[in-house]
Order: C-alpha cells, then structure tokens, then sequence
C-alpha cells in the first residue's frame, strides 16, 4: 500500500465546507428571529404581541361594579342576562375613567335591531311590527329598557 | 488516495455519532434568551366556542362588536365574523339562497321568502386544531398558539394569500391598510386576560360560548355531552373547535 502523501487538496476541500458552514451559521443567525422555534414553527412572541390590542368593551364585570343600581333592576326580566354594552357599545375608556362621557343609546332604533320582526327569528323570540304598534316615538315613553314588561 | 475499509467505517462512525448532540444543542442555541414569562399560561387552555344557531336572532351585534373591538375596516368585504341567512326552499334543499348584507352588520331587513325555512347562522374562525391555513404558510407567519387559538404574526406576514385560498371556511382577508392576512384572533388580547370575546360579550340571547375545553369545571363539557353538535365541513378533517348545536344540513 502506498503512503498518502497528499494531503494539501483535502484540507482545502476542509476549509471550503468549513467556510460554507460558516456562511449557513452566520445566515441564519442574521436571519432566523431568536425566539423562532421555542414553541412551534412560528416567532414565539407573536403571542405577546397579539395580546398588546386594546380593550375596547370593558366586560360586564367591569359595568356593575359601580352601576349596581341598574343591576339590581336587570336581576330577573327578559333582559337579565343581556350584556350592557350590548345596547350602550364598547364602554372600555369610560370604566378607566368614569368622566368619559356616555351616549345614549338611541330608544328606538337600538330596540329594533333585536326586536322587528323576521321569519328567520327563533319563534320564541318576541318581535313587534314597529309601525303598527306605535306612532313613530322612542320605545322607553311605554317600555323600560331595563326592566321591560311585555 | 486510498483508505481501507477499518478506517473508513471508523471515522464515518465517529461522524454519525456526534452529529446527534450537536443537533439536539442547536436546539437550544436557537432558542435564544427565554423571554419573560406573562401571568397567563397558554399551555393551561384549550379555548373553543359553541354556537347555538336556534338563539341566533340575527341582529348583527356580534359584528359590530368584533370590527369595533379588533379595528376590523368597516368595508363591507372585511369580517373576521359575520352572519348568514340562509333561506331553503323545501322543494330544493340541495341550492339553499344565503345571503348576507354587510356581514349582518346591520341586521338583516327585508322578508324572506314566504314558505321558505329560513334561519340565521353566525360564522367565524373555526380556530382548527389541524388547520390548513397554518400548513400553507411558507414563512410560519399563522400558526396555533398553545391555547388552540390560530393567530398571525403580522410582522413576519408576507401578505401572499396562500392562507386566504385554504381557509375552507373563507375566515381570512387581506389587512387594506397593512397588506397581510387577519383573521378572527377569538379576542387573544381579551380571553388571555380573562374576558369574554367581544362578540360573546354582546350577543343578546347568548347564542354565543366561549368555552375552555382544558378546564373540567367549564359548562362547556356539559353543553357538547347533552346537546347534538357538529361542526362545519367535517369531512375537511380541520378538528373544528367551533360547534354548531341546531345546525342544518343546508349549512357549508
């Protein structure tokens, strides 16, 4: 067996898949975001990052809190289990700050969305023909929209 | 140049045998600093929402809701959840008319067909367990969190669509304003601090649950034990989390 002497071309074909290697590490380190793969095939911290949103409808937590009056009056009516911003909209800036002032809601169209009729309606549901059961007035001159009465 | 045999499988071994740990500590190297830790435990979740179709009264509250509470563009061609009416004729079940105007945004008015069935049925991300939106990705931008929720990280978004094209249930649109896909989150910003998704939050006759299927004491176990649910395009294989109690046939 002869002896191998040439060892020259393998220790640059070494330093070639050396720098290839180098390239790759380097790469994907520049590349590759560092919290990439901690808990699947994603940025780990896209997580966090669509946990930062705001709050725009404060919970029904939050409202009785303070509007206890309200909430002893909704305890047990059709409307009990209806959620206040439901009706009144995101509330979230007025339960940080109390001074942000409130619109009320409209008393006659905001009924309707729920309340006018449609054959697509659960038949339990109650629904009124608003034109022919009222002249063209707010809801709330007969009806309490906290405590409604049918 | 020769190499005997002996030597060959020898330095060949050695290779093989030290490619496994330098492999499993790339793992680790990758990972980077852990970052901090927020008070909420995905791993602790397993969120799902039920839909109980025959409260449903089509008043279109869970949709305004969810465009004011996540900045939905309020064009008419973007909803991350929107409402259907379907209305089937009995003599042709096969070819139900749905419709949809503004999302249910507005409500629905205008009568339905006389003689027809017709019924309102609430669509959303069904937030699936094995979802083909997050297999198409190429760049792992969608993906499903810990919880079960399917998210987009918006800043790695190439806004390429494949997503779009492979929702069965067309939950996806293009952002206008940031060119990358969104999606119904199920209020991630919301239920990871312990409240309810807007759109549940708001639906008058609670035709909406937000449940978490990892906590044995939610009703939710209750509900899927006593009532007959399904979920959309079963035969897709997506492992739905959204089910639908009351649902017709009619409804894809």
């Amino acid at each position: 067996m002869a002896r191998f002497r040439s060892y020259e071309h393998l220790l640059r074909l070494a330093a070639v898949f050396a720098a290839g290697v180098a390239l790759f590490l380097g790469a994907r380190w520049l590349l590759v975001p560092s919290d990439y793969g901690r808990l699947g095939a994603y940025r780990a911290s896209a997580l966090a990052q669509n946990q930062l949103r705001p709050i725009a409808y404060a919970g029904q937590v939050a409202c009785v809190e303070c509007h206890t009056d309200v909430a002893d009056l909704r305890r047990s009516n059709a409307h009990a289990r209806i959620s206040c911003e439901s009706c009144h909209g995101p509330l979230a800036r007025h339960a940080a700050d109390p001074a942000e002032a409130v619109e009320r809601p409209d008393p006659r169209a905001t009924c309707a969305v729920c309340h006018l009729p449609s054959p697509a309606k659960p038949p339990w549901f109650k629904t009124v023909a608003f034109t022919e059961h009222a002249d063209p007035g707010p809801c709330t001159t007969c009806h309490q929209a906290h405590a409604p009465k049918l | 140049m020769s190499i005997d045999r002996r030597s060959f499988l020898l330095e060949a071994s050695k290779l093989i045998v030290l490619t496994a740990p330098a492999a499993a500590a790339w793992d680790y190297v990758i990972a980077g600093a852990a970052e901090q830790a927020p008070d909420y435990d995905a791993s602790a979740h397993w969120w799902a929402m039920i839909i109980d179709v025959e409260k449903c009264i089509g008043c279109g509250r869970c949709v305004q809701a969810c465009k004011a509470e996540n900045g939905v563009p309020l064009e008419p061609q973007y909803f991350r959840t929107w409402v259907e009416r379907y209305e089937i004729d009995p003599d042709d079940p096969e070819h139900p008319h749905v419709e949809s105007p503004n999302g249910g945004y507005d409500g629905f008015p205008g009568p339905t067909k006389p003689g027809t069935k017709t019924f309102f049925v609430p669509k959303l991300c069904n937030q699936c367990a094995d979802s083909p939106c997050v297999q198409v990705c190429p760049v792992g931008a969608t993906f499903r969190t810990p919880d079960g929720v399917v998210l987009v990280d918006k800043e790695y978004c190439l806004g390429c669509r494949y997503c779009v094209q492979a929702c069965p249930y067309g939950c996806r649109y293009i952002d206008p304003r940031t060119h990358t896909a969104d999606k119904c989150t199920l209020c991630y910003h919301r239920i990871t601090k312990g409240l309810q998704t807007a759109c549940v939050e708001v639906c008058p006759t609670g035709a909406r649950y937000l449940g978490d299927l990892k906590d044995p004491r939610d009703p939710i176990h209750e509900f899927l034990r006593t009532h007959k649910v399904q979920v959309l395009k079963p035969q897709m294989a997506t492992h739905s989390k959204t089910f639908y109690n009351g649902l017709d046939g009619a409804v894809r």
